[in-house]
């Protein structure tokens, strides 16, 4: 990132669950809002601006909601930028909120993303109307399954591979207070006996439906200096698009995502991932998304990347942890998953993700996708103030 | 650090039409995407950063900006954004892109197409999901709340709503682009039935279909481009509450305070467009912005001649630039809005040097 250097200061979340019936849509973006807030030592009126996020407005059925969440925000008499870039969308939120800071638009801005899906129901939501789509793909799983099998075709990965992605995430997540999912009774035979949903995607290995919120408040280079905590400081940002379907296009590993990854790494001077990057919090909504955006992201070579899940490099205790929160497989707010993976980035750079922290972490990957795998978003955040 | 300059170089727009069933919003899209390219003379691969606003709600279906992607040929990769709101928002995510240094220009595009529903029914759903959106409180009842309420204050009569409605479409005969053209004298105006007490037909925006672009450019690199760029000496946005009974609907202290923080009242203007969909929200803004009778207010027509919904506050804040490169103004205000009763708001400066 150019400009002024950018800290997060503040991370809040709310704990993700199927519903929250307890709560209005306005009451769940407070309470990640409070905590974030809470975290910074920070309150409403010292916030400059506030950049919310999420994605389908038909999944709470609400036509841009954040005009009805303004108040609940702090908003008022603020400026409210509301972002959507399909799944990818928690990530660009926050980094068009990292953008203020940057461009010392403002000094200090809460950035927050959520979804309620317990309003609606997401897979038919995501099931596009002929004639955008062709009949019989239901849901992302839908979409994405003849994906994993060219995946699988492509680098002859075993068939048992997802379910180690999905086994090591919900163990991960009973570390982690804010996932929504907490199978203490999971066994991997549990997760490879589960029923075939969209094969070859198993129940266990995908994620779930989730309401839930992600706060952060980011600040300059003076707002860190106040702050109660380590901050996590912002080392690159970068977002990257193509279409969803054209001649050519490789779903297995798109070039937006390979794209984006190669532009975050050029500005925070990292030129070996796998040995620079010491955890990895990667949008993973079905098990098999591990390997694969591990070769995208390149972490591992072409049709390596099964072989790093295999031999438990991606562990909590392994040699590049990929989602110590238990990623998506473990929560998904569709439209704050994004924003939950950069804040658990964020945390891990801080010290501050508690029973699931990595030990040491300096620098950290948060990553997000969305669309038919063709929107990135991506920041590495890392312990000290980036140089330079 | 000296701050970057930015300024929009070349602004296009669709001619605003009732119905455009036989296009999809990418057929829409893509005349206004190589209109406003060609001026530029660049590719969509070259520009630096790219983002556009526009509604799930207005398209019916989830993701609508997903295929409006195609119109742009994103391939290779392109850096991309997008907000779901008018296009204005979206140029202000891109001149907070440039103004990083992270791009040197940048391509900015709006479309919404109203004429699938009924876009006075669709935009209640806007409103409190719990208190307000049950009721279905529709837009043009809305404003007729507001219109009241600055008449009942004095601030307004029907007369001088009407006199708004004809200056408007008078002037949009100059524009290709308007969808409303022409208008009867305010006296034949007045002598028509209420659509919504105070309001008449000529008083509420026409329902259309249209899009637009622009290209943003910062430094030298706007020389380049452009003979004469339109600076954008200051943009601001602000929201107020959103229950409109907590609100003093006669006023805009959201606008105002955008336009102080866009530093409007620095020095004057000689042009403005004004997203006042109703005729009764150009009294409300011409107060929040201390615009006087010196003032061109909307040469183009403004939203009463035009108001495709999501793009309607882009095209203000092109307009705006457009006569700036003509050599028609100076130094020119744009202003866009967003939510019920003029709720976002949204003021930019824009200068010839």
């Amino acid at each position: 990132m150019r400009g002024e250097p950018v800290a997060v200061v503040g991370i809040g979340q709310t704990k993700h669950v199927s519903a929250r019936h307890d709560v209005s849509i306005a009451g769940l973006v407070r309470e990640a809002a409070r905590r974030a807030l809470d975290d910074a030592e920070l309150d409403w009126a010292d916030i400059d601006a506030v950049v919310i996020g999420k994605a389908p407005d038909f999944f709470e059925g609400v036509m841009m909601p954040e005009l009805y969440l303004a108040d609940a925000l702090g908003a008022v008499g603020k400026p409210l930028l509301r972002v959507h870039t399909a799944g990818s969308v928690g990530g660009s939120t926050a980094l068009v909120a990292a953008n203020l800071v940057a461009a010392r638009v403002h000094g200090i801005v809460l950035t927050l993303a959520f979804e309620k899906q317990s309003e609606s129901n997401a897979m038919w939501g995501l099931s596009l109307p002929i004639p955008f789509q062709q009949p019989l793909l239901a849901g992302a799983g839908g979409f994405f399954a003849p994906h994993i099998r060219a995946y699988m075709r492509r680098t002859g990965a075993p068939d048992t591979i997802g379910s180690l992605v999905a086994y090591k995430d919900r163990r991960n997540a009973l570390k982690n207070p804010c996932a929504h999912l907490h199978e203490k009774d999971i066994t991997l035979e549990k997760v490879q006996s589960s029923p075939m949903l969209w094969d070859p995607i198993r129940y266990s290995e995908t994620c779930p439906s989730s309401d839930g919120a992600c706060a952060m408040v980011l600040t300059g280079e003076a707002g860190a200096a106040r702050s109660p905590h380590p901050p996590a400081w912002v080392h690159g940002g970068a977002m990257r698009s193509e279409p969803t379907m054209f001649a050519g296009k490789d779903y297995v590993s798109p070039r937006a995502g390979r794209d984006c990854a190669a532009d975050v790494y050029r500005q925070a001077g990292v030129t070996d991932p796998r040995r620079e990057i010491d955890a990895v919090e990667m949008y993973v909504p079905f098990s098999w998304y591990e390997p694969m955006w591990l070769e995208n992201l390149g972490f591992a070579a072409e049709g390596e990347g099964w072989k790093l899940t295999e031999s438990g490099v991606t562990e909590l205790d392994g040699d590049l942890p990929v989602n110590p929160s238990g990623g998506v497989l473990s929560a998904n707010p569709i439209g704050a998953s994004g924003m939950i993976r950069f804040a658990e980035a964020a945390l891990q750079v801080r010290g501050r993700a508690g029973e699931h922290q990595v030990d040491g972490a300096r620098r950290a990957l948060g990553h997000a996708y969305g669309g038919g795998a063709q929107f990135f978003s991506m920041w590495l955040v890392g312990s000290e103030r980036p140089v330079g | 650090m000296m701050p970057r300059e930015v300024a929009i170089v070349a602004f296009a727009q669709a001619p605003t039409v009732r119905r455009s069933d036989q296009l999809s919003e990418v057929e829409l899209l893509m005349p206004v995407l190589h209109d406003v390219l060609g001026q530029v003379g660049l590719r969509a691969g070259e520009i630096g950063f790219t983002c556009s606003g526009s509604s799930d709600y207005l398209a019916g279906r989830a993701f609508s900006f997903t295929m409006a992607l195609d119109g742009v040929g994103a391939w290779p990769p392109i850096s991309e954004s997008h907000v779901e709101m008018d296009g204005a928002w979206a140029l202000y995510e891109a001149w907070v892109a440039l103004l990083t240094g992270q791009a040197d220009t940048a391509l900015v595009y709006a479309y919404g197409k109203s004429s699938p529903g009924s876009v006075r029914d669709v935009l209640t759903r806007q409103l409190d999901p719990y208190y307000v959106a049950p009721l279905w409180p529709d837009s043009v009842s809305l404003a007729a709340l507001q219109a009241q309420a600055l008449i009942d204050a004095g601030h307004t009569d029907e007369r001088e709503l009407a006199g708004i409605a004809a200056r408007s479409r008078t002037a949009a005969e100059a524009n290709p682009s308007a969808q409303l053209v022409g208008s009867a004298p305010p006296d034949v105006l007045l002598a028509e039935e209420y659509v919504v007490q105070p309001l008449r037909r000529h008083d509420c925006p026409p329902v259309g279909d249209g899009a637009a672009a622009v290209v943003l450019a910062a430094g030298d690199t706007a020389l380049d481009l452009c003979p004469r760029p339109a600076w954008i000496h200051g943009i601001d946005h602000r929201v107020e509450a959103h229950s409109l009974g907590v609100r003093d609907l006669t006023d805009s202290p959201s606008t105002r305070l955008a336009a102080e923080h866009a530093g409007l009242f620095e020095a004057p203007v000689d042009t403005a467009e004004l997203h006042a969909p109703f005729t009764s929200q150009e009294v409300v803004l011409r107060r929040a912005l201390g615009l006087d009778e010196e003032v061109a207010v909307n040469p183009s027509g403004g939203a009463l001649a035009a108001n495709p919904v999501m793009a309607a506050g882009l095209i203000r804040l092109g307009e705006a630039a457009a006569a700036v490169h003509r050599g028609e103004s100076q130094r020119a205000v744009a202003h866009a809005t967003s939510g019920p009763c003029l709720q976002q708001n949204l003021v930019a400066v824009l200068e010839a040097r």
